[in-house]
């Protein structure tokens, strides 16, 4: 946990303004929370709006001062999304490992930030709920890449079933690709969260701390990427199904 | 109660007040099997007597509604045919209870069997068959035991019961009460209802999750019933027949209920009808129509057709809340088979956190009125004018609230605020968790239907720690049994962008607050809870009221705690409040005052151009009594007023 200052050492300290997108259901305010509160509420209610928090991230040479925007994934406040990620210098884009719909709907967010927020923010794709995965299922892609298609097939199994539907391996290229930070978290137990909040602190430069700001122009960079990674029948495939556990 | 087998006849009328044994009240309620539905509450409901008296509101204004005295026994009875039971043969106790005016019923069976809309549902309380299971289980049931439960209540109080009255009233008041005629008693019951066993086993699990029905529909039965056996459903579904919420069930289970009612609706609304209510056995439908939407409740507990549909209204104005009148019926003019389950998806948590305020008793939706936390008037001044000093350039609205009670509102002059605007405010602040449990500040986008139901306005949220007001909240301590002590400050703007603007002057304020020690004001204020009956009034033999203030439209009622703790009694005594609203209100008998006696408990409502009142007292009160302290509330409430209401609030 990179937990708040209680050294009273005078280090450089700054302030980070990053916003979580996402699909609904996929964890965003989990990973808020237990990166703020180190704490985790099993069937958390939906977001409403946006809520704002923040938390300090103490580095080796400075302190990082997170104000964070949590956004409601619902369709209906995605118009509202550019008021939060406007001037933002970081974004975490979360996606849900066992459902692969929400791995699109975060390209798409990637595309849009690419697009339309500051040019130097950084982006972290996060996919959640490692905990609902079986611990192999992450390093052997073939099994994982075969899941969506197995998955009819023995619905039965119930216990040691893997729920993910999202290969570690795919994720990772799209975001090499696209030059985003990626992990696999789990706000249930914690696993990587502060990791991810610390590589992001780490991955901010200096020089934007209190950097320009500006309007980006590479249009349509993120937008081949929607139909390149075609995930087996995860359009169709309805939230019940995803969850096997 | 008397505390001795004696009590009973008492309270199961006049009629039997002779009887001296068990055996021949037996015969009796085994014979009323006969024709009416199979109920263990038979007693409860011969036993109710109601008596009412329509008169002039103003010139009773203030004074004691004049009570008829209670029927002792069956010559004195006889002497007041009018208000009372009339004769009749004891083999044949239904038959005792005819209307003998207009406007009195002397039996809650009487206007089950009229076709008074407001009222017909108020029998539901009695029969509960379940859509028609359970039947053969009752009627076993009442054949052996029904002679047994009907002694419970009485026979109970005797061993283990201590007096209510008795802890609460010194010896003084109890020679007191019992010079003035009482049949009183240290041994009483503890409760103001009958045991109604299928009631509270069905209001044990009325909240419980449906389970999910299996792919292989083997466990389809018992789902079924599981669904059947709620108290409550609230459906929603499109013109075009599409659901968009249900509180129980999921599609699978609910898509041939959607389907029945909507060919009912559609047929009605084919011959230019319009369906508004209707009865099925001991179920109560009402169907509310708006726009593109349809409404349907269904329940079994006592509630009118008004009542029912003021919940109604309540989750349209919710919908309405997320979308926007306009946004809405773009939806359907465009496609009328649009799902509205996607606009809506993540507020069905805020949904059924007011359908289930509404089944588990919602003074504040009764009464259409807000409640505020009772506060010294110079207190509530000084924060009103801190909130004025400190008002950010964009506000519209600002309000502090605490556990669900209005502290202070500031608001522009040309506009107040809409009640049911509050309610669903509060709704999504502190019944459903959503955004309490996220900790931190929230920026929510929302539109208040009864302000403009065309447009959002912004709401800045954030839940103020007591101790520490100073320190932003980020984890919100859970250990704190949740209600007590949760103050949110709002600030509402119709600027989008508004957020850091807010923030600055929630900073400010809290401030500001803290220094000229109003916060620790709010802080006492909110420990201190709300006041018992006996605190309002030293003495007084009142259980529960509510007082609502017609021109305010506020509402104060005294704690449940100290004899409503399970949900269940707060539900009966809502159910209670219920019937008396709803006979206060029924067209066109206009009540002003109405009097109901039953085996456990005296009640009354009381209406006049200023206020309603409600209250119940246990059934060894005597009418004057009651009466008395109605009047002792009206004059503390008249006294009190400026704390227990917000009278104006910060205008600017």
């Amino acid at each position: 946990m990179a937990d708040s200052g209680a050294t009273a050492q005078p280090k450089p300290s700054s302030s980070v303004k990053l916003v979580l997108l996402g699909e609904a259901a996929v964890g965003k305010s989990s990973l808020v929370m237990r990166f703020v509160n180190n704490d985790f509420q099993e069937n958390k209610e939906p977001t409403i709006g946006a809520a704002f928090l923040t938390q300090k991230c103490n580095l080796p040479t400075r302190t990082i001062k997170f104000e964070i925007w949590d956004t409601a994934g619902q369709e209906r406040f995605a118009s509202l999304a550019p008021m939060y990620y406007r001037n933002a210098q970081a974004a975490l884009v979360v996606y849900d490992i066992t459902k692969p719909s929400s791995l699109i709907k975060a390209q798409h967010w990637v595309a849009e930030l690419q697009r339309q927020a500051s040019p130097g923010i950084v982006i972290a794709l996060v996919g959640n709920k490692y905990d609902l995965a079986s611990p192999s299922s992450g390093d052997s892609a073939e099994d994982a890449d075969a899941a969506p298609a197995a998955e009819g097939e023995n619905p039965e199994e119930e216990e040691g079933a893997d729920a993910r539907r999202v290969p570690t391996k795919t994720a990772k290229a799209y975001a090499d690709e696209e030059s985003l930070l990626f992990f696999e978290t789990s706000a249930k137990t914690g696993m990587n969260v502060a990791e991810v909040f610390t590589a992001i602190a780490n991955a901010i430069p200096e020089t934007s701390l209190k950097g320009p700001r500006g309007v980006g122009g590479q249009t349509n960079l993120g937008r081949q990427e929607d139909n390149r990674v075609n995930l087996v029948g995860g359009r169709t495939e309805g939230p019940k199904e995803g969850c096997a556990c | 109660m008397d505390g001795t087998g004696n009590a009973e006849p008492a309270g199961l009328g006049a009629t039997q007040e002779t009887t001296p044994s068990s055996t021949p009240l037996k015969r009796d309620n085994i014979e009323q099997q006969d024709f009416v539905n199979p109920t263990i509450n038979i007693i409860q409901s011969l036993s109710r007597r109601t008596s009412v008296s329509g008169l002039s509101a103003i010139s009773r204004e203030g004074t004691p509604p004049p009570l008829p005295p209670r029927p002792k026994t069956l010559t004195f009875l006889g002497s007041r045919p009018s208000t009372s039971h009339s004769m009749a043969p004891p083999t044949r106790p239904r038959m005792v209870s005819t209307a003998t005016t207009q406007i009195s019923y002397t039996d809650t069976q009487v206007y089950n069997d009229e076709s008074i809309e407001e009222s017909a549902s108020s029998s539901t309380s009695r029969t509960k068959n379940y859509f028609g299971l359970n039947i053969s289980r009752n009627a076993s049931d009442m054949d052996d035991s029904v002679s047994v439960k009907s002694f419970a209540p009485t026979l109970g109080g005797v061993g283990d019961a201590e007096s209510m009255l008795g802890e609460v009233l010194g010896d003084h008041e109890k020679s007191l009460l019992k010079s003035l005629g009482h049949r009183f008693s240290d041994k009483e019951s503890e409760s103001l209802f009958l045991p109604n066993p299928e009631l509270e086993d069905a209001f044990e699990h009325e909240f419980d999750e449906v389970e999910d029905m299996k792919a292989d529909g083997s466990n389809e039965e018992a789902v079924m019933l599981q669904w059947r056996a709620k108290l409550k459903h609230f459906l929603i579904l499109s013109s075009a027949g599409k659901p968009i919420y249900s509180r129980h069930g999921d599609d699978q289970l609910i898509t041939n209920y959607i389907g029945v009612v909507q060919t009912i609706i559609s047929f009605y609304q084919g011959a230019n009808d319009v369906l508004r209510s209707f009865t099925a056995g001991d179920v109560r439908f009402v169907v509310m129509t708006k726009g593109p939407l349809n409404l349907v409740a269904i329940t079994r507990l006592p509630e009118s057709n008004a009542q029912l549909r003021a919940q109604l209204d309540a989750l349209y104005m919710q919908i309405l809340s997320t979308l926007t009148l306009p946004s809405m019926e773009r939806m359907f003019a465009n496609r009328a088979s649009y799902d509205l389950r996607r606009p809506l998806q993540g507020t069905e948590t805020l949904l059924s956190a007011l359908a289930d305020g509404f089944t588990r008793g919602s003074p504040s939706t009764l009464l259409s009125a807000i409640e505020c936390l009772k506060l010294r008037k110079s207190y509530r001044h000084t924060i009103n004018t801190t909130f004025l000093k400190t008002r950010s350039e964009n506000l519209l609205y600002g309000l502090i609230v605490a556990s669900g009670k209005l502290v202070s509102v500031v608001r522009p002059k040309k506009h107040s605020l809409h009640p049911g605007d509050l309610h669903l405010i509060f709704n999504m602040l502190f019944e459903a968790g959503s955004v309490k449990a996220g900790g931190g500040e929230n920026w929510i986008p929302l539109c208040l239907p009864g302000f403009n139901n065309t447009g959002y306005l912004y709401m800045y949220v954030s839940f103020l720690d007591l101790e520490n007001p100073t320190e932003q909240i980020q984890e919100r301590p859970r250990s704190r049994e949740a209600e007590g002590d949760e103050v949110a400050i709002l600030l509402i703007s119709a600027s989008k962008e508004g957020f850091f603007e807010l923030r600055g002057m929630r900073g400010d304020l809290v401030e500001q607050l803290q220094k000229n020690g109003s916060i620790d004001r709010i802080r006492t204020a909110v420990k201190q809870g709300r006041p018992s009956c006996t605190d309002i009034v030293p003495g007084s033999p009142l259980r529960h009221f509510l007082y609502k203030s017609r021109g305010n439209v506020q509402f104060t009622m005294p704690g449940f705690d100290a004899y409503f703790k399970s949900p269940i009694e707060r539900r009966r005594l809502m159910d209670l409040y219920h019937q008396l609203h709803a006979h206060l209100h029924t067209k066109p008998t206009h009540l002003k005052i109405l009097h109901e006696t039953c085996t456990m408990n005296i009640s009354l409502a009381w209406s006049t151009p200023l206020f309603e009142l409600y209250a119940v007292a246990p059934n060894s009160t005597s009418r004057a009594a009651l009466a008395q302290a109605a009047n002792k509330i009206i004059q503390w409430v008249r006294k009190e007023e400026e704390r227990v209401f917000i009278i104006g609030g910060a205008v600017f």
